[in-house]
């Protein structure tokens, strides 16, 4: 079957800066898997390589079939990136934001309901974006990734500025998008929380896949 | 969604933010009243100068909102990293171009309508043909919105977006204001034959904004 993501030698520079450096990485369809390392060593960088928002500067990317030095567009109506801003509009509300984001994906109307309910977000449906708390706001950032139904799901510190309900049902419906068949790319420094959800862990250092193992046979690292 | 259907998505996303947030009607607007105003003082109405300029005055009053107009276009998508999202939204870039376009002509034929009749009282000015005037108003708004928003995107999370946007705009929509301007004044003056042309000059522009914006948006909008 062929991968959903699929790098060799990959380099990516940031300025003269390579971020990635020589990554190889397979990620098999309804895979979970982890990224680890410390600030610097290139996850997020991954992460919006892999969604064609940075350019590849040596190497081969292959994502959802499509090549990424020839195209950095067609795949992402089949993905969705949690980054560090919620991409959401402060004018909008709740809803608004989340039907705009699914509309545009081509999702279902009815996946809106669904993850409005599902993150717990239904009473602050018609609030806007500008007076959310910062947790309600990631959450919203959530709920778009996850209402555009996506094949691939890309997420960077998920579990930041969450409360313990939020990390709860982050977790779960993480849980649910795996068990949906969904392959989801977690960078995360909650190590523990994550090797929970994912199958496999695949570690940066500086730039490059130092190493990858089975996400819950590794003890936790040293804090 | 086809690429109408996407246009309808973006015009939609960005008049619910502008109809929120009224920018237009609170700022944009008021400020043209505003220049509308200080061009009155500063010429003398007596002499009959207001009104043989009247046109070219309502024209700059008109692409110094329009500046105002795209810049916050622009800045909505620079907050909260909305500009990552939206080009990872899986929209057509064509789409997204033509749906800010579209949301900024309306504003701006908000604007040009509040305008004509502050020019109209303020500058005693009665139109007599009011065909070209309108056709020319029609054009010149598609022309200045689809070359403010291919400007705009340029500009977008750059932090000298402020200044650089008018210097960008304002020497490309000079043939807007020339065509515009002598449009006008053939309508009020009741010479509907010499409008036409200028309106043939307009109509160009703007299929030919509309046309490079639609091909030129996408690659922009990457690397802004």
């Amino acid at each position: 079957m062929q991968p959903v993501v699929r790098l060799r030698s990959a380099v990516c520079l940031l300025g003269r800066f390579p971020a990635l450096a020589d990554v190889d990485l397979d990620v098999a369809e309804g895979e979970v898997v982890l990224l680890s390392g410390g600030n610097g060593a290139g996850k997020t960088t991954l992460l919006r390589l892999l969604a064609g928002l940075v350019p590849l500067h040596s190497g081969e990317a292959e994502v959802l079939g499509f090549d990424l030095t020839q195209d950095r567009r067609s795949h992402r109506r089949e993905l969705s990136l949690v980054g560090h801003e919620t991409g959401c509009y402060d004018d909008l509300t709740v809803r608004e934001n989340l039907r705009f984001a699914a509309r545009a994906a081509g999702a279902r109307a009815s996946a809106v309901d669904d993850v409005l309910e599902g993150l717990g977000l239904a009473r602050l449906a018609a609030i806007t974006h500008s007076r959310l708390s910062a947790g309600q706001r990631r959450r919203l950032a959530l709920a778009v990734a996850i209402a555009r139904e996506p094949r691939l799901l890309l997420l960077d510190e998920p579990h930041a500025g969450l409360d313990a309900d939020g990390r709860e049902v982050l977790d779960a419906l993480l849980g649910q998008a795996a068990s949906d068949g969904r392959t989801v790319l977690l960078a995360s420094h909650e190590l523990d929380r994550a090797r929970v959800l994912a199958g496999r862990e695949v570690v940066l250092l500086a730039g490059q896949a130092d190493g990858i193992a089975d996400a819950r046979r590794r003890e936790p690292a040293p804090t | 969604m086809n690429l109408v259907q996407e246009a309808a998505l973006v015009a939609g996303k960005d008049l619910r933010i502008e109809a929120r947030s009224r920018v237009t009607l609170q700022q944009v607007i008021p400020f043209g009243l505003v220049v509308l105003l200080l061009f009155a003082f500063a010429l003398d109405p007596d002499r009959g100068i207001l009104r043989r300029v009247a046109p070219g005055l309502f024209w700059i009053t008109v692409l110094l909102g329009a500046l105002l107009a795209v810049s916050r276009a622009f800045a909505v998508e620079a907050e909260n990293g909305a500009s990552d999202a939206l080009r990872l939204s899986g929209l057509d870039p064509a789409g997204v171009f033509l749906g800010k376009a579209a949301a900024v002509a309306v504003e701006l034929a908000v604007l040009e309508t509040v305008l004509a009749v502050g020019v109209v009282i303020l500058f005693d000015v009665g139109i007599e043909s009011i065909g070209p005037l309108v056709l020319a108003t029609l054009a010149a708004t598609v022309g200045v919105a689809a070359t403010g928003t291919l400007y705009g995107v340029l500009a977008t999370g750059l932090r000298v977006r402020e200044t650089l946007v008018p210097m960008l705009l304002l020497p490309v929509v000079s043939p807007v204001l020339l065509g515009a301007t002598r449009a006008w004044e053939a309508a009020i003056d009741g010479v509907p034959g010499d409008a036409w042309p200028w309106v043939g000059l307009l109509s160009i522009f703007a299929v030919l904004y509309v046309s490079v914006g639609m091909l030129a948006f996408g690659p922009l909008l990457e690397e802004a």
